[in-house]
């Protein structure tokens, strides 16, 4: 087995509101390997979001040491951290976070025109890739107020996809979808996982988590439980069992 | 990032809002179309005085009477009768930096001719005034000697006089038109010369002999003014100095006293003209100008807005990988592409109104390449100058708040 993607190692952070220093995190040990499918839960305020961001490389933890795919980010410079982000990292929010009066296709062109390596020619073709991948061809010249929830949540797992990332970061990604589009969209990311991608995804409902390898459950700044699902849920099968009205896969 | 990327990142941002770019870059838009065409009106007077000048000929020089220094009322009849024939033969005689010398007397009353009468203003004058005003005859003849010596009853008119007394296809010359109730013979007819520097039409009027009209018009043995010119352009300052001094030893004026007589030259008056217009340049562009900076706020005030609505953009833009950097090129790019392509198309609307000017209200317009310049460039500056703020705004966002603002 090679090295964990990521590794984790007594990771704190504090924040100082006012006078009072809140603990965020208060020592975190993690390791993620390559193909992994993990998630990471806890109640409002238990310190899974900012795990989120610093495993996200978009706030540096306050000690503790943190290897993404073997670089130590603790050291890097603030633009050395978007470019890891922009070539190793792919992000999926809650609320899609679409450019909006901006076809799908460029929206998941975006994080390729941080990339000076990349042709437009490339860009495109990547692109266009991305949303095959996610089953939105037929989609790629709509805009964002043309689609559904799910579509729009697509275009930007599209998005994360488009720079071949080592990690996908999912942040509460189903939150705003009701339960047959969130299903999809489960179905959709444990296709890219089992394509071989490493995905962790936030989230505070067991039910989603049931569909991942593996959860971490934080509490108060603290991981307070890790489970092992020897057999996940698996999304397209419970889609197939649901009366389906309209099938969008 | 490369500037190509980055270019195209600022232009989508911008024609994702089409309508609301357009508004922004109204104000530099109106603002710089307001620069260019007050500019050319304020360029257009000033070439037309120069036109004016080069047309008459900057070696005009008149000599009226009365001292015009400032400081108290001085004008007596008297002085304004003080100058005489003599004068005049006296700077003929022994001015050599003169080469023509003219008496002026004028009388303003109705011409007339058959059913037909107009107001105008008829000018005694020698045969040297046509070649000192620059006047040419377009047809006929100048009075000669013999006429001005028998206060001989004829005229030369101006393209206006003819306009207002004579048919389209009658020939003026050899008719005889009356001035009061006076008549004279036209002999002559001027060529166009069009309006001067300051809207006066200078084809209004009607030469005759000095002496015809001394004697018989205004009964005077003085005149009224004298209009020389000078030998050349070079010499104007010499010539001006010979008439100074000719005419105080003719006046006999003691060397402590001041003149009882005033010499001014054509280039001095367009001297001064000249620094008039180019006040009023100042000024109108200086209004303009004003309209410009209004024009740069509101691509900040845009901008500003601009950036707090697409928080969530920035922040995203932040997660998937742009540099701050990037943010603050891309925000700078967007506010200096707004105010420079409202600036082009300001100077196209500016070069388009300048015409209108000219035009609708035949106001000479000249719009200079230097203003055209000198608009693009201010636009740029405004762009960039006024893109800052915001831009930074934008690239000190913490993509952690930023992606999650509602």
């Amino acid at each position: 087995m090679s090295q964990p993607v990521i590794s984790i190692k007594g990771i704190k952070k504090d924040f100082k509101v006012g006078e009072i220093t809140v603990h965020a995190l208060r020592g975190i040990d993690l390791e993620v390997e390559e193909g992994e499918f993990i998630a990471i839960m806890g109640a409002s305020g238990s310190g899974k979001s900012t795990m989120l961001n610093v495993l996200g490389c978009l706030d540096q933890p306050t000690s503790g040491s943190y290897w993404l795919d073997g670089v130590e980010i603790g050291s890097l410079s603030k633009n050395e951290l978007a470019r890891l982000r922009n070539q190793k990292l792919g992000f999926v929010f809650q609320s899609y976070n679409l450019l909006p009066r901006t076809t799908a296709l460029e929206n998941v062109e975006l994080p390729l025109y941080y990339n000076n390596k990349i042709t437009s020619k490339d860009r495109r073709e990547k692109a266009i890739e991305a949303l095959h991948a996610v089953g939105l061809a037929d989609r790629m010249h709509h805009m964002p107020n043309q689609m559904s929830g799910g579509q729009q949540q697509r275009v930007a797992i599209a998005r994360a996809l488009v720079n071949d990332p080592r990690v996908i970061l999912a942040d509460e990604a189903t939150g705003n979808l009701d339960t047959r589009t969130s299903y999809e969209i489960m179905a959709l990311l444990q296709y890219l996982n089992e394509k071989g991608k490493t995905i962790i995804f936030v989230t505070h409902e067991h039910e989603i988590a049931r569909f991942m390898n593996r959860s971490v459950q934080f509490k108060d700044g603290l991981v307070a439980r890790k489970d092992n699902f020897e057999k996940r849920f698996l999304a397209a099968e419970l889609l197939a069992m649901m009366p389906s009205n309209q099938n969008l896969i | 990032m490369n500037y190509s990327n980055l270019l195209k990142i600022s232009m989508n941002a911008i024609l994702r809002n089409t309508f609301r770019a357009f508004l922004t870059m109204l104000g530099i838009i109106i603002g710089v179309a307001s620069v260019i065409a007050m500019l050319a009106i304020g360029q257009g007077s000033k070439q037309s005085i120069q036109d004016e000048m080069s047309e008459m000929g900057t070696n005009m020089i008149f000599i009226m009477p009365g001292d015009d220094r400032p400081g108290g009322v001085r004008m007596s009849s008297s002085e304004l009768q003080s100058m005489k024939l003599t004068d005049v033969e006296a700077i003929k005689n022994e001015c050599s930096a003169v080469s023509s010398v003219s008496p002026v007397v004028n009388s303003n009353g109705q011409a007339v001719f058959g059913n037909k009468n107009w107001p105008s203003n008829i000018y005694g004058v020698n045969n040297q005034y046509l070649e000192i005003r620059k006047y040419q005859l377009a047809s006929g003849r100048n009075f000669t000697e013999r006429e001005i010596k028998t206060y001989a009853k004829v005229c030369v008119i101006g393209r206006t006089i003819v306009e207002n007394l004579f048919d389209e296809n009658e020939n003026p010359v050899g008719q005889t038109i009356r001035f009061g109730s006076i008549p004279f013979k036209v002999i002559g007819v001027l060529t166009e010369k069009g309006e001067n520097g300051m809207g006066q039409d200078q084809d209004d009027l009607i030469l005759a002999p000095y002496t015809t009209i001394q004697k018989r018009i205004l009964s005077i043995t003085y005149i009224q003014s004298i209009f020389a010119s000078a030998a050349s352009e070079d010499l104007n300052t010499l010539a001006i100095e010979q008439i100074t001094e000719t005419l105080r030893q003719t006046h006999n004026i003691k060397s402590t006293s001041e003149d009882d007589f005033s010499v001014r030259s054509q280039s001095e008056m367009v001297q001064t003209f000249t620094a008039i217009s180019d006040i009023m340049t100042a000024l109108l562009g200086a209004i303009a100008g004003i309209s410009l900076l209004v024009g740069g706020i509101g691509i900040m005030n845009i901008m500003y807005v601009s950036v707090t609505e697409r928080t969530r953009e920035i922040g995203l833009r932040l997660a998937i990988g742009g540099r701050e950097s990037d943010i603050m090129t891309q925000f700078l790019v967007e506010s200096f592409l707004l105010s420079v392509v409202g600036g082009v198309i300001g100077i196209l609307l500016g070069l388009v109104s300048s015409q209108a000017i000219t035009s609708i209200l035949s106001w000479p317009v000249v719009v200079t390449p230097a203003s055209i310049i000198f608009a693009f460039l201010v636009c740029s500056v405004i762009g960039i100058f006024f893109g800052w703020y915001p831009a930074r705004k934008a690239a000190g966002l913490n993509p952690i708040d930023a992606l999650r603002y509602e």
